[in-house]
């Protein structure tokens, strides 16, 4: 009979519960982690990595087929959808049995099944492990740290059917490529499939029911994005929305309404991406204290619930719903359980968010609406890719990269970018905040030339009316 | 353009210092690294060294000028090719005078430990650091901050990584009533706290609620630090003070340059018995006890806001004339808030004085990391029994407070014995 007491319990294996379970595992904590479908969560196994995958295809796709920019003949290019998924497939297999193997070398005990709480009380909480319907295992954990992770959101009427209209899930191994799509939200994930889709030739058409796309980044950016999506042939409809989906026997007609007007449109597939709701229900939440709001269990800076001992982190516990938040969540949450020094809550203001949409999008920190409407008086830089040299010889001189700073203190409060690989830019921008350096450790940083990250240092400059290249 | 020589800081301390002695005179070469001139301190005398060469131009400041200001020009250095005429308006443009920075109240050693009350700016540019020379840790962003407020950030608790002082530090101590000096003047004394009249919730009775000032905040921490770390003792003795009051009587009458007060004879007495039993003047470390070979006795005086404790260094080696004025001086300097950060940090060894409010006898809070405090009482006229016979006498009792990991028992007691001795036989304070 296996042990079944443990210091800490983590009920779920994505990046929140994987990371956390590791990092108890180095303090020495005796750490069990129980996960009732795949190791690695929905990040790596249905999400963040098997669509970059996808989208290194079709962003080769999008080079190949436009061979004649860089003086290339590449004539017989096409697609072999199959192919495309099963290596999409494959890398998320090989990260999958990697998280295997870490947790094995780190000594966490792994459970197969689904985790619900099953009463005990502080420093001796009982949590049933079900497989099918039968309990496989009854434990007892000190601590226990939900991260049973979110799903996607469905709206009355739009209810994704797996073959007309789909989820994430679904897009991410399509059988045959749709001649047609409608991807209802432009967040991260509907831009992202719109882009894979229309750069592999679909017809793409977003609705957003704000008044842009990408709404949680710059007002700036997302002009700027939605003028590229165009260019491309996404089509986008902004301030509006699907009310209906007339299920044919191939094909979905969508009504869409917008300025009182509705219009109709008939597509191959629906992509539904508006939001997601955390994984709340079966936990045995039910008689504890743990509070839940609008689908999210309720924390403190701690990740602690209102229930003593018990936890939560990631997309469970709400917004932003990124694996790195839900990473460094739960490392926060076991370092303080194990009174490790120095432990700071998160601080979401420094979390950055990156769309691997073409262009790619990624920020960090506030918006300038943001930091106008928390009363800051900015200096705002800007630098466009047309400026870098790298950009041009890359091919890609369409872009910017937008700063924020305080006008008083030099804060560096927001940094906003749109253009070719801009999401592993946004880092430097981040430990810069980090550290809380002002404008004059970024003017003073030497950039290697020639970078696309010299950018970075112009629109510093730019903010304070020094940039060199523009 | 001549060179600036400026009063330099000796100790981080150190706000000026007699200019002792000139070893150059104007018209002599210099080479870097040469002694040009020896300054004195309270503490120290120390050479001064030329950083850059050159031909003396003017000597700004004459031998044994006292009270020069760090930074003052003191001397102006030709450069290879300038003569006397570059010499003009050199001076004027000397730097003002920087700003001491501030540091906690009645801290025996020169640590910072806490928000000094009321902030001085620092000096601008200058890397931050300690009093003790340790640098301050703060991010780019607090030190912009800090700048901007006007606000030292050696007084300021760092709460990020390795006790880093982070932006919210910052704002905390500004939003703390830690309040920004607007001129480089000291203020040692409690910024203004604005009152605010709250409803009370519940069953609470209305009330006015006055923010901590930065002085509040050092009182609360050091005192609760006190109580709650120290295991204090406490050793009460009376003292018949009408031989005392003679005394003073008798001194006093015999000029107008002085007026001794009861509290000065105190201050002597407790100097001369702690240098009568050396093992009472002591300080717990962590790992040792600190015997001090001064007797600085801090000297608790009661000012808007709070209170300070300004010391009278040596007060065993100084005549009762000198400690009178000092302890005058220093009381109208501590209310006026323009006590300087050496004036009252280091003593070794505190009293506390509320007799003047009748109180007959009470128990003061060690301030640590000091190992005691006597506690002084009201004179007041008691029966006492004296060689069998009940008579009048004037009594003073006082009570003292032990740091019991610095000061034993017996230890305490022989202090005790030997101040009481002092006290009702004063004379012998001149031995």
């Amino acid at each position: 009979m296996a042990d079944t007491n443990f210091d800490v319990i983590i009920v779920g294996g994505g990046p929140g519960g994987y990371v956390a379970a590791i990092r108890a595992a180095q303090l020495g904590m005796k750490t069990a982690l129980v996960e009732r479908e795949h190791l690695g969560g929905i990040c790596l196994n249905w999400g963040c990595i098997p669509t970059k995958a996808l989208l290194r295809t079709s962003e080769i796709y999008h080079y190949a087929t436009h061979g004649n920019a860089f003086g290339l003949k590449i004539e017989g290019v096409s697609v072999d959808l199959p192919a495309v998924v099963k290596r999409s497939r494959g890398i998320a297999k090989q990260l999958n049995s990697g998280v295997g193997h870490l947790l094995k070398k780190n000594k966490v005990t792994v459970f197969d099944g689904a985790g619900k709480l099953n009463g005990g009380s502080a420093g001796a909480r009982k949590l049933k492990v079900e497989k099918d319907g039968k309990s496989v295992a009854e434990l007892t954990g000190k601590h226990i740290i939900l991260a049973t992770g979110a799903r996607a959101r469905v709206l009355p009427g739009l209810e994704p059917d797996g073959k007309l209209v789909w989820t994430y899930k679904e897009a991410m191994v399509p059988e045959a490529m749709p001649k047609s799509l409608l991807v209802v939200g432009s967040g991260a994930i509907g831009m992202e499939f719109a882009s894979f889709y229309s750069d592999l030739g679909a017809d793409v058409t977003v609705v957003e029911v704000l008044d842009r796309v990408l709404p949680v980044e710059d007002e700036e950016i997302s002009a700027f994005a939605h003028k590229q999506f165009e260019k491309q042939g996404i089509k986008i409809h902004t301030k509006a929305k699907v009310s209906e989906l007339k299920r044919g026997k191939d094909n979905v007609t969508a009504t869409i309404e917008a300025d009182g007007k509705k219009t109709s449109l008939t597509v191959d597939r629906v992509i539904l991406a508006v939001g997601i709701v955390g994984n709340v229900e079966d936990l045995g939440l039910e008689g504890t204290k743990v509070e839940v709001d609008r689908a999210h269990v309720v924390i403190d800076k701690w990740a602690q619930t209102k229930e003593p001992g018990v936890y939560a982190i990631g997309d469970l516990a709400g917004p932003p719903w990124l694996a790195h938040k839900a990473s460094h969540e739960g490392v926060i949450c076991i370092e303080k359980i194990a009174g490790v020094k120095d432990v700071h809550p998160l601080d979401t203001g420094n979390i950055p968010g990156c769309t691997y949409c073409r262009p790619q999008v990624a920020s960090v920190g506030m918006t300038e609406a943001a930091a106008k409407k928390a009363g800051h008086k900015v200096k705002v830089g800007r630098f466009p890719f047309i400026g870098n040299g790298k950009a041009i010889a890359l091919g890609e001189p369409e872009g910017m990269i937008k700063t924020v700073f305080d006008e008083k203190t030099g804060e560096l409060l927001g940094a906003h970018m749109v253009g070719a690989e801009v999401t592993e830019l946004i880092q430097g921008y981040g430990i810069a905040r980090t550290l809380e350096t002002t404008e004059a450790e970024l003017m003073h940083t030497v950039f290697a030339h020639p970078t696309l990250s010299e950018m970075m240092h112009e629109s510093v400059l730019d903010a304070y009316g020094r940039a060199i290249h523009f | 353009m001549p060179v600036k020589i400026l009063m330099p800081a000796l100790s981080p301390t150190m706000t000026e210092g007699t200019l002792a002695k000139w070893m150059v005179a104007e018209g002599d070469e210099v080479g870097s690294g040469d002694v040009i001139a020896e300054i004195e301190t309270d503490k120290a005398t120390m050479e001064v060294e030329a950083v850059e060469e050159g031909r003396v131009g003017k000597l700004l400041v004459a031998e044994g000028t006292e009270g020069v200001k760090v930074n003052d020009t003191i001397a102006l250095l030709l450069e290879d090719g300038e003569d006397e005429s570059a010499l003009e308006g050199a001076a004027d443009s000397a730097p003002a005078p920087a700003a001491e920075k501030p540091a906690p109240a009645a801290a025996p050693d020169d640590k910072p430990a806490t928000p000094a009350p009321g902030a001085k700016p620092a000096p601008a540019a200058a890397p931050v650091a300690k009093a003790d020379g340790d640098r301050v840790f703060a991010s780019p962003l607090a030190r912009r901050m800090a700048e901007q407020a006007g606000l030292d950030l050696s007084g300021v608790k760092g709460s990020g990584p390795n006790g880093r002082i982070v932006k919210a530090d910052v704002e905390a101590a500004l939003a703390g009533g830690v309040a920004p000096a607007a001129s480089a003047a000291p203020a040692p004394a409690a910024s203004p706290a604005p009152k605010a009249t709250a409803s009370a919730e519940g069953f609470e009775p209305d009330f006015d609620f006055e923010p901590a000032s930065g002085m509040r905040k050092v009182i609360a921490q050091r005192l609760t630090e006190s109580k709650q770390t120290v295991p204090h003792f406490y050793l009460t003795v009376d003292c018949q003070i009408d031989n005392l009051l003679a005394l003073r009587k008798d001194l006093n009458s015999r000029s107008d340059e002085y007026k001794l007060s009861v509290n000065d004879l105190i201050i002597k007495a407790s100097g001369v018995a702690l240098r009568k039993v050396p093992a009472a003047n002591a300080s717990w470390t962590g790992d040792g006890v600190k015997l001090y070979r001064s007797a600085d006795i801090s000297v608790a005086v009661a000012i808007e806001g709070g209170l300070i404790t300004p010391v009278i260094r040596n007060a065993a080696g100084k005549g009762l004339e000198t400690i009178s004025n000092e302890m005058k001086e220093l009381a109208a300097k501590a209310r006026d808030g323009k006590l300087q950060p050496e004036e009252y940090q280091g003593g070794t060894f505190s009293i506390s004085n509320l007799g003047m409010f009748g109180v007959k006898q009470f128990d003061a809070v060690i301030n640590p990391p000091q190992g005691a405090i006597l506690a002084v009482g009201a004179g007041e006229q008691r029966p006492v029994v004296n060689d069998g016979a009940l008579g009048i006498a004037t009594v003073m009792s006082v009570t003292l407070s032990v740091d019991h990991r610095a000061v034993d028992g017996a230890v305490g007691a022989e202090f005790l014995a030997a101040f009481k001795k002092l006290i009702e036989d004063p004379m012998t304070m001149l031995l």
